[in-house]
């Protein structure tokens, strides 16, 4: 790894044409040699991040680039990072446990990342401690809390149960897996993807769910209701019990205090061996309550991530931000956000302060066999002054949908189901306001797919012809050439 | 998030219906049918015995086929591989290894415990090539067999994925074709026996003085000699140029053939650690230095009337026969698929898949792009890369993979579940 400029000696010979390039604030003039204050703040440093998942994690591989930091990470669920988001696949048997971990055992100490397994119970932020339940103190010079989620419960009778749980930690998989053995039906409560997502994991054993989902489709808060509806048709099609507009209303126990069965809000009795609570997650910051920590739902942070209290940081599913940039929220729980801020803590922390800018909204999922993207603004209700184009393959399992302002024609978001697009394509489009009718044309450059997959932008095309009366046609196909033409072009 | 298995239960009991089971147990029989006979040493009556097995182990495929895929939604089908005995180094995995390594030695060393299997395709070797069977000819029409059977499964597996059914349908032709149909026949029309997709430094022979000796009175001989040189120097690097080793890897070699369908179901066992990454690079390259110099000294020895070399050159040339020709491509290359992965072979032995694997990282079009930063670091890609790349590793970091080793099977890209990685090749 890359070691920074300077680290090797606080000193160093001015150079006499570089002047601006030296961060004023960290160099002091002394005669001919230039010292940098820097160098002791990036070798004598303590930081520690509490929890390992992508947030901290990227947070402290970024700091180590970037500064000799001492660094700790300190976590209580693993030893070492995984992707949270490939649980699944450790339960349908596609990898192994270890197969999770994007890094392997010896690159930690080999990047001088110090890793901890503890339970942290409290932080003393005037002492700059962190208290596990172990009884060790461990202190900090800077901290960044990157605790995660944990799944909402709403206070459903009998939530506590043996047999209930979220998906979000290690540990729930492991629960899981314990009480998968002889199981005859799991109940998933929640259209969110992490529902969805439990309800494949027990599908792939042949254990039979029953999806409960609250709305009249599956995940219509969020996509639009055809794209929706796609969703709904395919999880039939796997032969999933799918509930819509069903609630969950309690859990009843077995004399053992597992589950035995739910009753749901239209008064039905569903007998099963797990329940899978899967509505959302909030984030993990219980323990921190009432510590001068101001939180709201999350820590509350400005953009550069920092929190009301100095040298302590927030990043991930458990920061909040103060002021959300437009059209964002104030606690996006995706992987990529919580990669985004680990990148711009480690520039703040180091002394190079960086505002957290995430960009386009983008996200990405699997719906069991149809793939998700989305690329800009796509809400599941289309607004006022947003027109949108959507084409639907006659297999039902592929679509691609445009928005674009009513006014300028601007293309504001692309929606993807069972079709891959480019993401620096479709951003150059949404930061250039390109708009739709270019875009249309030169639609196959946003294409993904693989090679001799079926190319469906003209018939977007011909969809967008017949309903304006224009005579459009595709000027630009899929292809690498034309992508990076188009991405270094004005 | 230890080593050991997550689960406290097998749970692949579960995930095998009845059907499947019964599917496993008619090509059970008829793979036991072949066992028998070459336990035997001898087939009573070898046409209804290979006919047999043939229709018992295809009917076992097919029910299986229609149970595990056409019944089922069209999409990744990975559930289990790693509950599952053959596939996750299990019992059935190490009994399937020792098997098949088995029956390689017996193939390069032990012909003699052949005979029963030689005897039972004996009708279809005078039908094909007009002469006698061999053991080469047993070993021919079973690999092409697996090549065809299972070829045919993976071609259900990925039915939803055009660029693996092209992929697929290549190599079973060309291992029908070039590597079974034709050289049987030219046989029966007294011509060499020539398999036009294998060239040297693969096939370490054809570069050799005796190869040339050998076509002397061949026209077809002769012009394959030549076509084989410029296949090495001309072919390769401008077909790598423009779509990298995968031309060759995974549509059209043989051994890639056979790695991509029957071995298909092993590809998640080849290590992805950076260790096994240096130990390939110092092997392979070493073996393509081999073959190099063995048929350097070869030709040198010609060139010197046959006296001072022969003593080295033909010591030089046997020791390269036995331990990387049968040795390594054959006993450890298919052997292995169980333990290891289907590309032992492909990715610590092959100077071919060296050669094409120097003009691909150094001069072709070919790379495999990420998509921006959609990669959510699960791993699905490395863990099926029969090739052992960490592709994940490339992919969280929104690089593209340029790595001499990847053949370009496209597997990485279709389990991907965020639609992060695409082969490219302009």
């Amino acid at each position: 790894m890359a070691r920074p400029n300077g680290c090797l000696s606080p000193f160093r010979r001015k150079h006499p044409y570089k002047r601006a390039d030296a961060k004023q604030a960290h160099h002091l003039d002394i005669g001919y040699w230039t010292l940098d204050i820097g160098y002791f703040h990036r070798v004598f440093m303590h930081t520690v991040i509490l929890g390992n998942g992508v947030s901290g994690i990227t947070a402290a591989r970024h700091i180590r680039k970037e500064s000799d930091h001492q660094i700790t990470v300190v976590s209580d669920e693993s030893e070492y990072f995984f992707s949270r988001t490939a649980l699944m696949y450790v339960y349908m048997g596609h990898m192994r446990a270890q197969d999770l971990k994007p890094y392997e055992d010896w690159f930690w100490e080999k990047n001088r990342i110090n890793l901890v397994r503890a339970r942290v119970q409290g932080i003393d932020f005037a002492a700059k401690t962190l208290h596990a339940e172990d009884g060790r103190a461990i202190p900090y010079d800077k901290l960044l809390l990157a605790t995660g989620s944990v799944s909402n419960k709403f206070g459903w009778p009998g939530q506590d149960l043996a047999g209930v749980r979220g998906l979000y930690h290690w540990q729930d998989l492991e629960q899981m897996e314990k009480y998968s053995a002889g199981l005859q039906r799991a109940v998933i409560v929640g259209g969110g993807l992490i529902g969805i997502e439990m309800a494949e994991m027990f599908h792939s054993r042949h254990i039979p769910v029953s999806f409960l989902v609250r709305e009249k489709s599956f995940w219509s808060s969020v996509i639009p209701p055809e794209e929706s509806a796609m969703i709904n048709r395919h999880i039939r099609e796997h032969g999933i019990d799918l509930r819509l507009e069903t609630e969950l209303k309690e859990i009843l126990p077995d004399e053992q205090g597992r589950c035995r069965a739910v009753v749901t809000s239209r008064g039905e009795e569903i007998s099963c061996g797990f329940v899978g609570l899967t509505a959302g997650v909030r984030p993990n910051v219980d323990f921190l309550k009432n510590t001068g920590l101001d939180i709201n739902r999350g820590i509350l942070v400005n953009e550069y991530l920092e929190t009301n209290i100095p040298d302590v940081y927030a990043a991930g599913d458990c920061a909040e931000m103060r002021q959300p940039r437009p059209g964002r929220k104030p606690i996006e729980a995706v992987w990529y956000t919580g990669r985004m801020m680990g990148e711009v803590i480690a520039r703040n922390i180091c002394g190079s302060p960086l505002a957290y800018d995430p960009g386009f909204w983008f996200n990405s999922a699997k719906f069991l066999d149809i793939e998700y993207q989305v690329y800009g603004d796509v809400p599941a209700k289309l607004p006022e002054h947003q027109a949108t184009i959507y084409w639907e393959h006659s297999s039902g399992k592929k679509s691609i949908r445009l928005n674009y302002d009513r006014q300028t024609g601007a293309v504001t978001g692309f929606n993807l189901m069972g079709i891959r697009y480019r993401q620096e394509v479709c951003e150059k489009w949404l930061r250039d306001g390109t708009t739709i009718e270019t875009v249309l044309q030169h639609l196959g450059l946003a294409n993904f797919d693989p090679e001799f997959y079926p190319e469906h932008e003209s018939e977007l095309i011909d969809l967008y012809n017949r309903q304006t009366g224009k005579s459009l046609s595709l000027k630009q196909k899929r292809g690498l050439a034309g992508v990076l033409r188009f991405l270094v072009s004005e | 998030m230890q080593n050991a298995s997550l689960s406290l239960s097998n749970p692949a009991p579960m995930m095998t219906t009845g059907r499947q089971k019964l599917a496993l147990a008619i090509s059970g029989v008829g793979i036991l049918l072949l066992l028998m006979v070459w336990a035997a040493g001898k087939a009573l009556a070898p046409v209804p015995t290979s006919l047999a097995a043939l229709v018992l182990i295809t009917a076992g495929i097919a029910l299986f086929i229609r149970e595990e895929y056409v019944a089922r939604p069209e999409g990744i089908k990975n559930n289990g591989i790693w509950f599952r005995s053959l596939t996750a180094r299990g019992v059935w995995g190490w009994l399937t290894g020792v098997v098949i390594t088995g029956f390689y030695v017996s193939l390069y060393w032990f012909p003699q415990y052949l005979t029963g299997l030689i005897q039972l395709f004996d009708p279809l070797s005078q039908v094909l090539r007009g002469r006698a069977s061999d053991q080469w000819f047993v070993y021919g029409v079973l690999y092409t067999g697996a090549v065809l059977l299972m070829g045919a499964k993976f071609l259900y597996k990925y039915r939803h994925n055009p660029y693996q059914r092209i992929r697929t349908w290549s190599v079973m032709l060309f291992q029908l074709g070039f590597s079974f149909l034709i050289p049987g026949l030219l046989m029966r029309l007294q011509q060499p026996e020539i398999y036009f997709t294998y060239w040297w430094p693969l096939s370490y022979y054809q570069g050799t003085p005796m190869a040339h000796e050998g076509y002397s009175g061949s026209s077809l001989g002769t012009f394959f000699f030549f076509f084989g040189l410029a296949m090495f120097f001309i072919g390769t690097p401008v077909l790598t140029y423009f779509f990298g080793k995968r031309w060759y890897c995974s549509w059209v070699c043989g051994c890639g053939g056979l790695a991509e369908t029957a071995g298909d179901p092993f590809r998640h066992l080849s290590d992805k650690s950076l260790k096994a990454w240096k130990i390939e690079r110092w092997m392979i390259y070493s073996v393509l230095v081999f073959v190099v110099l063995m048929t350097l000294l070869l030709w040198a020895n010609v060139a010197t009337g046959r006296s001072i070399l022969q003593g080295i050159s033909e010591p030089f040339y046997k020791t390269y026969s036995f331990l990387i020709g049968s040795a390594f491509s054959g006993v450890v290359g298919v052997g292995f698929y169980p333990l290891m992965g289907s590309r032992v072979w492909c990715r610590f032995g092959c100077p071919m898949a060296a050669w094409l694997g120097i003009w691909q990282k150094t001069k072709s079009k070919f790379r495999i792009t990420t998509n921006g930063g959609q990669c959510i670091s699960c791993g699905n890609c490395s863990s099926s890369c029969e090739m052992g790349i960490d592709v994940r590793a490339y992919a969280q970091k929104g690089q593209d993979i340029v790595r001499a080793s990847c053949v370009g099977c496209g597997i990485c890209s279709a389990v991907c579940p965020r639609g992060v990685l695409r082969l490219e090749g302009e």
